[in-house]
């Protein structure tokens, strides 16, 4: 977390000292388990027959 | 400030049906519903609409107006006003909610998130009494070529000259979709090029500077119809924004361009961004999901958007330092260490603003599934999600479930969106608005952002009151004379004596 601080502090004022430190990112593998999770969720309430429904989603121009 | 925001409406399986026709009945609907049996009789009040007055000093003649750009004509079509001082109303064929006046980003968030349940209500309402299920969405496209908006509204004051805020303001208008984005499936207005691209209204602007909404739309509107004074004031109508579900973009859109603007009343930039061709960049940024792009400015620098979002952050905290007689107060404050992170956040990897950032968030389900099932981008399930992310409905909305499961940031409470759907903030002029509906509702015939028009029995001439300046009007100001006032008969009598 600091040095994630350092980092923010440092691009705000445009200043060069940085700790040399990776940011607390986590590993891509559990990004995609995370999403996977999400969309087994999103997966129960999308629409059915995606190509029809956004087909017939026509609008009138607004403002 | 303020915000006004068009939904997208939709009858599944039925898609010729008249979008003024379900409007409507969405708008009516609510009336039906909202509070018990108090009736929403009140009309609009035109009288003070002048949608073809230019900044710039001129009128458009209404014969050479398109007809879309009269929107001070009463057609007849369903208008409310609510308790909260919003106006519920159909737009151009889409149902609108228009925010009451609110004096700060937080409160901006709240009476739109308010404004958005009140629409998934009425919807609801509609469908149940009516023939068709009627879905609403918050965005800004249907990807066939049309555009309706989500609109920010802020006070100025007239002595600002409108050249100098359409040079300092342009460029953090092209760039601010960074954070503000809300991300949509396809490039071009008819969305027909594959790939994603930050904003849903970006490829819909055409001219730099202008007074039209509906057609060849302008990054900065110059349509002044104040809604106040107009010796003072001037109200900035932003028509470049997307409509946001992510609280904390709609929060930071709003928090950032006050700030802009105080840098732009106090003096303006110190060094110009101005861009070479602001149009053709606004495309570009929108287009460019790494961030990378470089725009190039007029005295030849060229600079990516984040560090144009950037300048702009640098001059707005350093004028918010200057101004603190006791610190930067606190919403303030905390506006600058978000814009900070967002930046920080995006620079490193966007997918680390995905729980801020609306484009961020649904790129990331739409990553999502090209991976897990090997979608192209012409798969017609990717453009489901775009849509269905700005569903309205708590129970098919992508965006509310993100938000239910903690992975989008939620601001607002419970709580507070249930009050603010009934009751005005009450440190503007929708106070009054709102407590004379809420309090004296069948006296009051019409309203307006500038008025409210008493009809009392008995007497013959309806009674104006004049309502010019946003901030009086607030519940310091009358909230007294309100309480001791039981009917608005006592009210006017009360107002005339003061």
């Amino acid at each position: 977390m600091s040095t994630q601080d350092s980092q923010r502090r440092s691009a705000r004022t445009g200043q060069d000292e940085h700790d040399e430190v990776a940011l607390p990112e986590r590993a891509p593998s559990d990004m995609d388990a995370d999403i996977d999770a999400i969309l087994e969720e999103i997966d129960e309430v999308l629409e059915e027959n995606a190509e029809e429904f956004v087909k017939s989603f026509v609008q009138k121009g607004g403002q | 400030m303020g915000i006004e925001t068009e939904y997208g409406i939709s009858v599944p399986g039925h898609p010729h049906v008249n979008a003024m026709t379900t409007s409507s009945a969405v708008v009516t609907s609510y009336d039906g519903i909202a509070v018990g049996d108090r009736r929403h009789r009140a009309r609009w009040d035109f009288d003070e609409e002048h949608p073809l007055r230019d900044a710039r000093g001129y009128d458009m003649s209404r014969a050479e107006a398109d007809p879309s750009q009269l929107t001070d004509d009463d057609l007849g079509l369903a208008n409310l006003i609510l308790t909260n001082g919003a106006r519920l109303y159909v737009d151009h064929a889409h149902p609108e909610y228009s925010s009451p006046e609110i004096t700060n980003p937080r409160d901006a968030v709240l009476w739109d998130r308010a404004g958005m349940e009140i629409m998934a209500d009425a919807a609801e309402a509609a469908t149940r009494s009516g023939p068709f299920t009627i879905q609403l969405y918050k965005n800004n496209t249907d990807n066939k070529g049309a555009s309706y908006g989500c609109h920010e509204n802020y006070l100025m004051r007239r002595s600002t000259p409108f050249t100098d805020i359409v040079r300092d303001l342009t460029p953090f208008f092209v760039t601010r979709q960074v954070f503000s984005g809300a991300g949509r499936v396809g490039r071009g207005q008819e969305g027909k090029e594959a790939g994603f691209q930050l904003s849903q209204r970006a490829d819909f602007f055409e001219v730099e500077v202008g007074l039209e909404t509906t057609l060849k739309r302008p990054i900065i509107n110059t349509r002044d119809e104040p809604h106040a004074d107009p010796e003072r004031h001037r109200r900035l109508h932003v028509i470049v924004g997307d409509a946001n579900l992510a609280e904390a973009a709609t929060y930071l859109k709003m928090g950032s361009t006050s700030l802009v603007l105080a840098v732009i009343e106090a003096g303006g930039l110190h060094s110009e961004l101005t861009l070479a061709d602001p149009v053709r960049e606004i495309h570009a940024v929108s287009h460019d999901i790494t961030l990378q792009h470089r725009l190039t400015l007029k005295d030849g620098r060229r600079l990516t958007a984040l560090e144009i979002q950037r300048a702009y952050l640098e001059a707005a905290a350093e004028l918010a330092e200057s101004q603190a007689v006791a610190g930067v107060d606190a919403q303030t404050a905390d506006i600058l260490a978000r814009w900070d992170r967002v930046l920080v956040d995006l620079s490193e990897d966007p997918r680390l603003a995905a729980d801020r950032v609306d484009w961020a968030a649904k790129l990331s389900l739409i990553d999502g599934y090209r991976r897990r099932d090997s979608l192209g981008w012409d798969s017609a399930r990717l453009e489901l999600v775009d849509l269905q992310y700005a569903d309205i409905r708590a129970s098919r909305g992508l965006a509310l479930k993100l938000e239910a499961s903690g992975r989008l940031e939620r601001l607002t409470s419970i709580e507070d969106v249930t009050r603010a759907r009934e009751y005005a903030p009450t440190d503007t002029r929708a106070y009054f608005r709102g407590e004379c509906l809420r309090r004296y509702g069948d006296a009051v015939a019409a309203a307006s952002w500038d008025s409210v028009i008493f009809d009392i029995p008995g007497q013959d001439a309806l009674q104006r009151v004049p309502t010019l300046e946003p901030v009086r009007g607030t519940r310091d100001h009358v909230g007294g004379l309100l309480d001791s006032a039981r009917t608005a008969e006592e009210l006017l009598e009360a107002l005339r004596a003061t």
